[in-house]
């Protein structure tokens, strides 16, 4: 089974329904099928690991466009494409 | 003491993207650089050297930035391979350098303990060492050294001296060229571990020694987060962009005006003073005519690239670009782009080699060639000659709506036309192309820093010296084959018209006017789009040489302007600028595109396209002037 298709616990959701300004941890990173794992590894690499802090800056376009968001002391621009394959749950805390 | 410069061992800097690696190759090396290519692959290489306090002579290699060993893009693979010596063509070097963003441990850290795996000798130099301690970032060095097993040194690359402490412990370590003897199916088997090793476990690790070794204030002042409020505002950040483009290319017209006049007198005073001491004859023509006038017409636009390439670097530096490619991947993706697409468009604007060089950082293969045939019609500095002796020739100066020079607004309007016709193309690409699906972007927002004065003026002197190093050699001497061309043979007795009329360029000249007459070009244009071919901006010198056949050195810059002012109609003009629009690019960026493509295939597709666009655009507008009588 794809792991698009898990249903999510209640209260987590991907990164790109999150709302600007909010703080979040990252629950997990699913694999995108067609790549082999690659872009789920480089965001790890690039630090989107599961227990990080993740927050929205910034949707560009009024939401419509690709997004700003710091993990980390990092800051990254976004598409929906890799902002969706990160699992996050609003809140500073571990989920539960 | 007196080792041969060969001898000297090669060490090579690595490290994560704008992580200050550039700053502190400049620091180490000065002037002493050499950029090239790597083999095969149209990745920068910059080599440079520098002696230690100890007297030795060291050779360094700036790498590519890299996030990870485990490659996603060009630049990431070259990386890779030359520290594993997997690189053909490449000596391994004898010692990584791995250069760590202070202010940044995180990333920088995990690549860190990725590339001690591979078992090379490595030390570590914490870069921004000043900026972390003006955030309150507190690292215990010396703990981090014994927790990663690495030699660690403190680092400020853009600060004089700020460099000693790297030197001393190269000088310590003694890194030679014997020590690095490495078996190299070790290292693919490393590879293949760090392959295999979960992401997450090296990100535990780096968490355990961040928490020993540093201390960092819960809240750091957050210059970058409200600068970012303005840069990336929905309404205000694409005004900025907008604004910062427009300031760009007003800046390239009128600062540039004062020391172009200086470089046009000094060139005729060279004229004067070579016609004072030579005897009336062939030398003398051809040094006054030739040499100085050819290449002193196209030398008088280095301020103008000058200007171009500051703004462009000191953007690159302050962290802006990545945010300018953020606002404009929305509209980029309409037409098939990627937003990271932008940096190496924006490089084509000074000259399309660098830029397709850059669409190495592009992981997307046809996001890459897309990129890659579109990058010509950003118009390159060696447009601005021409474009810059058409507008002063044929558009008046003048002040429109209140503060805009209508010369500066002329050069905007074919900038943007440049530009959407860019987009067109990459429309009707994005259809022609098989589409692979939606890209990711997933591309770093550095923090912003004040450009670095000496950074920007190393980068600055490498563009300058190319830029007359080609003036100097291509251009010279495509000037001195057209004033032989020009010349001979001499009119026959009793002939009436200009010389140059009975010459071989006049005769290709004459053979070319057939087809380019229905786009209103005279025989004269015709010769200096030949020459033009090998180098745009040597039209400019080629008209030059062909129109003031009987000018003196001293008037041809200045004379030219009113002399093709008064020798061609409006439409020609028009029709000139919009055929350099799009004009066929030079043979640089064809070669590029064929060695960055691995095949004749789309360079010949680019050189098409372009020729048909030109004739096409000249056409329209020659007729389109002429219908309105102007």
């Amino acid at each position: 089974m794809k792991p698009r298709e898990c249903p999510l616990p209640p209260d987590v959701i991907t990164l790109d329904r999150l709302p600007a300004q909010t703080e979040a941890t990252i629950h997990r990173v699913r694999t995108l099928e067609l790549d082999g794992g690659a872009l789920r590894r480089r965001l790890l690499e690039l630090g989107f690991v599961p227990g990080e802090r993740v927050q929205v800056l910034k949707r560009v376009l009024f939401g419509r466009g690709p997004l700003a968001v710091r993990v980390g002391s990092s800051t990254f621009a976004m598409r929906e494409l890799e902002s969706s394959l990160v699992e996050v749950v609003v809140g500073t805390g571990a989920p539960t | 003491m007196n080792e041969h410069r060969a001898d000297a061992p090669l060490i090579a800097l690595i490290g994560n993207p704008n992580c200050g690696k550039t700053a502190l190759f400049n620091r180490l090396t000065g002037a002493h650089q050499k950029v090239g290519n790597y083999a095969g692959v149209t990745v920068e290489r910059k080599e440079g050297r520098f002696t230690s306090p100890a007297g030795r002579t060291w050779r360094v290699l700036d790498l590519p930035g890299a996030y990870s060993l485990l490659s996603a893009t060009p630049d990431e693979a070259v990386t890779r391979d030359v520290i594993t010596g997997a690189h053909f063509g490449e000596a391994a070097p004898d010692g990584l350098v791995c250069v760590v963003d202070a202010t940044h441990l995180r990333l920088n850290l995990r690549m860190v303990l990725e590339l001690k795996q591979l078992g090379l000798p490595m030390l570590v130099t914490l870069n921004m060492m000043d900026v972390a301690r003006a955030r309150g970032i507190h690292i215990d060095t010396a703990r981090l050294q014994q927790m990663l097993g690495l030699p660690v040194v403190e680092a400020v690359a853009v600060r004089p001296g700020g460099e000693q402490a790297l030197l001393a412990q190269l000088d310590a370590l003694g890194w030679s060229t014997s020590a690095a003897t490495h078996a190299p199916d070790q290292l693919s088997q490393a590879l293949d571990a760090i392959a295999q090793a979960p992401v997450e476990d090296t990100h535990r690790r780096v968490g355990e020694i961040l928490l020993a070794c540093t201390t960092q204030p819960a809240h750091a002042l957050r210059t970058t987060a409200q600068l970012d409020r303005w840069a990336l505002h929905p309404v205000a950040g694409p005004l900025i962009l907008a604004a910062l483009m427009f300031l760009v290319f007003q800046a390239v017209f009128s600062w540039a005006q004062a020391p172009m006049d200086l470089i046009d007198a000094g060139m005729g005073a060279l004229g004067d003073l070579t016609r004072a001491h030579l005897p009336e004859g062939m030398l003398r023509s051809l040094l006054i005519e030739g040499v100085i006038g050819g290449a002193g017409s196209v030398l008088i636009f280095l301020p103008q690239i000058v200007i171009l390439f500051g703004f462009i670097l000191a953007l690159e530096d302050s962290g802006y670009l990545p945010r300018a490619a953020l606002l404009l991947d929305r509209l980029m993706a309409s037409v098939g782009l990627s937003g990271r697409a932008f940096i190496p468009l924006l490089s084509s604007f000074a000259c399309a080699v660098p830029g397709i060089m850059a669409t190495r950082t592009m992981a997307n293969p046809r996001d890459r060639l897309v990129t890659i045939l579109i990058a010509p019609l950003m118009t390159c500095s060696a447009r601005l000659p021409v474009y810059a002796l058409l507008i002063a020739a044929f558009i008046p100066e003048r002040t429109v709506l209140g503060w805009f020079n209508l010369q500066g607004l002329v050069l905007f309007a074919l900038y943007v036309a440049g530009v959407a016709s860019a987009l067109l193309v990459a429309l009707v690409l994005k259809r022609l192309l098989k589409q692979g699906g939606a890209q990711a972007l997933l591309m770093e927002l550095p923090d912003y820093h004040l450009p670095h004065l000496r950074n920007l003026a190393v980068g600055l002197w490498e563009r300058t010296r190319i830029f007359v190093q080609r003036v100097g050699t291509i251009i010279l001497s495509l000037m001195i084959v057209l004033w032989f061309l020009s010349n001979f043979p001499a009119p026959p007795e009793g002939a009436s018209g200009p010389a140059i009329q009975h010459s071989l360029a006049g005769l290709i000249g004459r053979a070319l006017e057939g087809v380019f007459a229905p786009i209103g070009f005279n025989w004269q244009i015709c010769i200096a789009l030949v020459p033009g071919m090998a180098a745009r901006e040597v039209a400019v010198a080629a008209l030059g040489t062909v129109y003031a056949m009987s000018q003196t050195g001293d008037e041809l810059s200045g004379a030219l302007v009113q002399l093709i002012g008064h020798a061609w109609s409006l439409p020609t003009a028009l029709s000139l600028m919009a055929w350099y629009v799009f004009a066929p690019q030079c043979l640089s960026t064809v070669i590029v595109a064929r060695r960055e493509t691995n095949g004749w295939r789309w360079p010949l597709v680019m050189v098409a396209y372009l020729f048909a666009l030109a004739y096409g655009a000249a056409f329209v507008v020659y007729r389109l002037a002429l219908a309105w009588g102007a």
